[in-house]
C-alpha cells in the first residue's frame, strides 16, 4: 500500500528478509522445518557446549547452569535454569540459534539446534532418552514454571504503598547500623563466608 | 543468580590510592604560614613555559590529574569481561550530563565495531511494506533531541540482601543520562505501515548477542527514538554506533545497540533477555515479567565512600542525583541522621522528563558522625522506599529493579561506608 511518508528506504527483498528473521515465538510462529534427537544432541552438546556448561548442563565455573534446580525458586538461593525457571522451549531453541556458542553465534545448523534442545531437555528430566524433537511436536513439550509468571504488577500492588506524603520530623526515636559493607570485604576464596554474612 | 552479586568487594583502600596516585594535594587556604603559600611564592612552570599548541590534541582527553575519574568493572560480577558490565564514577560528577567516554557499558557479546556503510536497518513482520535503510536513509527524516538517562535494570541489584559494594559508582553506577539526537521511532513505522493487527514490536541487535526484546506498540510510537547522536557527536561504539533505540524510562536492556532490525507483530516473543533474565522473582517462587519502567530513585554522590569529606568540619556540600522513568523530579528530600529529620535539598539545573535531575543540601558539618540518606519523589507523587519496604514486598531475590534509600555512614574523619540502618 502507498504510504504517506517521506518516500525513504527501499524494499526489503524476501531473501533479506529469510536471512536476518530467525525468530521464534512460544505458539511456534518462526520454526524452521528439522528434528534432532537427544542422543545427537548429547554428541554436539559435548562437543560445542560441554566446555562451559558441563556435560550434563551442570555448567563449568561461573558459565550457566543449565539443568537442574527444580523447586527451588522459593529457597534463599533460588537456581534458575532451563528446567527450574525458564517459561517456554521457543525460548531455548531462538537464543541457542541466535547467540549461541558464546563466540560462535550462528554456527549451528537447524537439526543440531533442535538436537541440542532436545538434549537439555533430557538433562532437565523432562523427556525420555529416546525423545526427538521437531517442528511437528515442538508445542507438545511444556516447560514447569510456565504458569508462574505474571504481568508487572507495581502499579497495583506497590504504587499506592509508595505514593503516600512521608514524615519529616520526629521519623523515629532511634536509629541503628545493622550491616556494614566492610564486614563483606573479604576475599575471593571467602566467598562463601561472605554469602553467610550476607543474609 | 543472586550469587554472582556476592562475594568479595574491591577494597576501599583501592578506592583512596587512586585518588592519592593522581597526585592532587587539596590544601585549605588556611594552611599558609607565614612565608607565603608556595603555590603563589613560587614560580610554576606553567607560569613561564609554554603549553601545547592547538594542533597537539585534535580529539582532547582530560586533564591527567583526572586520571582517577574512569569506569570500572568488578571481576567477580560475571564469568567474564564480554558479557559484562562495567560503572560510570558518579561520585566524581556534577550536573545531570554524563561525558560520552565515562558512560557505563553493558555487553552481552562484547563491542561490535560496526562499520556505518555497511549497517543497515530493517524493519519487517506485520507491515505493509518491509523496509531496507542505510544510515544516510535515516539521516533524512526529522530529528529530535531528548535528555534521558539510560538505567541498567540491574542497577543496585547486588545491593538486595546487604550493604555489599563500598562505593555510588558501584552501587549506582549502571547509569548514564545524555542527550540523544535521533529519529523518533514513530516516523520509521510509519513509513512501513504499521498493520492494525501489529501490536509488539521486537528491535534486534546486530551483535554476536543478537540481542531482542518485546516492546508494546504504545510505547514505539509514543517517545521511542532511534539515536545516532549522544552529546552532540556520534555515539560511541560501546554504545551502539552508529544507530541505538531509545526507550525513554524503561530498563536499559531495552535500549537495543547496535539496531540493524524491528519486527512488527501481535503478542510478545517471550525471549531470552525477558523470560530467563529480566523478570523479577518473588519470594512467593512467582515471577514478575515486563517490569519494563525504572521507578524513582536518588543517591547521594558525595560524601560517599570513594568521596569522602577531605577538609574538615565547616561548610560541606552534600549532592547527588535522582531520577525516575515515569516523570520528573520536583523534590528531593535529604536526611543526615538516618532519617529522623528530613530537609528538602535544592534543585538545580534543568528539570528534564525521564532524565537525572541534581540536588544540594548545603550544610555546616560539626565533624559528628552521620547518616546521610535521600529520598526521591517524581512527579506522579512516588516516594522512592526504603529496601525493607521493598523487600517487605519483593523478598531479596528479584534481582533488577532495586531503586530503594541508600545510606552512607560518615564517621569523624569524614569517611564514608555502605550501611543498613533500622
Amino acid at each position: 500500500a502507498e504510504t504517506a511518508g517521506f518516500g525513504l528506504g527501499r524494499d526489503a527483498l524476501p531473501v533479506e528478509i529469510a536471512a536476518w528473521d530467525i525468530d521464534v515465538r512460544p505458539d511456534g510462529a518462526g520454526l524452521p522445518a528439522g528434528s534432532g534427537d537427544v542422543w545427537t544432541g548429547e554428541e554436539v552438546f559435548v562437543e560445542k557446549c560441554a566446555m562451559c556448561h558441563g556435560d550434563f548442563g551442570e555448567a563449568v565455573g561461573r558459565w550457566p547452569v543449565l539443568a537442574g534446580g527444580h523447586n527451588t525458586l522459593s529457597d534463599e538461593d533460588p537456581v534458575k535454569t532451563i528446567g527450574s525457571y525458564w517459561p517456554y522451549l521457543s525460548t531455548v531453541y531462538d537464543y541457542i540459534n541466535r547467540a549461541m556458542p558464546f563466540g560462535m553465534a550462528q554456527s549451528l545448523t537447524n537439526d543440531e539446534v533442535y538436537a541440542i534442545t532436545a538434549y537439555l531437555l533430557y538433562v532437565n528430566d523432562l523427556v525420555d532418552d529416546d525423545f526427538e524433537l521437531s517442528n511437528e511436536n515442538f508445542l507438545e513439550v511444556r516447560l514447569p514454571n510456565e504458569p508462574n509468571f505474571f504481568m508487572d504488577d507495581r502499579a497495583t500492588a506497590e504504587y499506592p504503598i509508595f505514593s503516600v506524603e512521608p514524615c519529616m520530623e520526629n521519623c523515629k526515636d532511634s536509629v541503628e547500623i545493622t550491616m556494614h559493607a566492610s564486614v563483606l570485604d573479604v576475599t575471593p576464596e571467602d566467598e562463601n563466608a561472605a554469602q553467610e554474612d550476607a543474609t | 543468580m543472586t550469587k554472582i552479586y556476592k562475594g568479595m568487594k574491591p577494597t576501599r583502600r583501592s578506592f583512596l590510592t587512586g585518588a592519592a596516585a593522581s597526585g592532587v594535594a587539596m590544601v585549605s587556604a588556611k594552611a599558609a604560614n607565614a612565608e607565603g603559600d608556595p603555590a603563589i611564592i613560587n614560580k610554576q612552570e606553567w607560569n613561564q613555559y609554554l603549553g601545547e599548541g592547538v594542533d597537539a590534541r585534535p580529539y582532547g582527553m582530560p586533564s591527567q590529574f583526572e586520571s582517577h575519574v574512569r569506569r570500572q568493572d568488578v571481576p567477580w560480577l560475571t564469568a567474564d569481561p564480554v558479557s559484562s558490565v562495567n560503572f560510570t564514577p558518579l561520585h566524581e560528577l556534577d550536573g545531570i550530563i554524563t561525558p560520552n567516554g565515562l558512560c557505563f557499558e553493558r555487553h552481552h557479546a562484547g563491542i561490535a565495531e560496526v562499520d556505518p556503510a555497511e549497517h543497515r536497518l530493517m524493519i519487517n513482520g506485520l507491515v505493509d511494506r518491509p523496509l531496507v535503510f542505510t544510515m544516510e536513509d535515516l539521516m533524512r527524516f526529522p530529528r529530535e533531541n531528548h535528555v534521558y538517562f539510560l538505567e541498567c535494570a540491574a542497577n543496585t541489584g547486588m545491593e538486595w540482601a546487604g550493604a555489599q559494594l563500598n562505593g555510588c559508582q558501584f552501587t549506582h553506577g549502571m547509569i548514564h543520562n545524555v542527550m540523544y539526537t535521533g529519529v523518533p521511532l514513530r516516523l520509521l513505522l510509519q513509513e512501513a505501515g504499521v498493520k492494525t493487527t501489529g501490536k509488539w514490536i521486537m528491535p534486534e541487535g546486530a551483535d554476536a548477542s543478537g540481542m531482542t526484546r518485546s516492546i508494546p506498540i504504545e510505547k514505539a510510537l509514543d517517545d521511542c527514538l532511534v539515536a545516532f547522536k549522544m552529546n552532540g557527536e556520534a555515539l560511541r561504539p560501546e554504545q551502539g554506533y552508529p544507530v541505538r533505540l531509545v526507550v525513554p524510562g524503561w530498563e536499559g536492556n531495552m535500549w537495543i545497540k547496535w539496531l540493524r532490525r524491528i519486527e512488527v507483530g501481535d503478542q510478545p516473543w517471550h525471549h531470552r533477555e525477558e523470560t530467563s533474565k529480566y523478570t523479577d522473582l518473588l519470594a512467593d517462587g512467582q515471577a514478575r515479567r515486563f517490569t519494563w519502567e525504572m521507578d524513582a530513585k536518588s543517591v547521594i554522590t558525595s560524601p560517599s565512600p570513594q568521596a569522602p569529606i577531605t577538609q574538615g568540619p565547616g561548610p560541606l556540600v552534600i549532592t547527588g542525583v535522582a531520577w525516575s522513568g515515569r516523570g520528573t523530579i520536583p523534590r528531593v528530600d535529604v536526611t543526615i541522621d538516618g532519617g529522623i529529620t528530613w530537609q528538602q535539598a535544592r534543585m538545580s539545573g534543568p528539570s528534564l522528563n525521564k532524565s537525572m535531575h541534581r540536588f544540594y543540601l548545603d550544610v555546616e558539618w560539626d565533624g559528628k558522625p552521620m547518616l546521610l540518606q535521600s529520598r526521591a519523589h517524581d512527579s506522579t507523587g512516588y516516594v522512592q522506599p526504603t529496601k525493607e519496604q521493598l523487600r517487605h514486598v519483593r523478598g531479596e531475590n528479584s534481582i533488577y529493579h532495586n531503586n530503594s534509600i541508600q545510606t552512607w555512614a560518615v564517621n569523624e574523619k569524614g569517611e564514608a561506608e555502605n550501611v543498613e540502618i533500622s
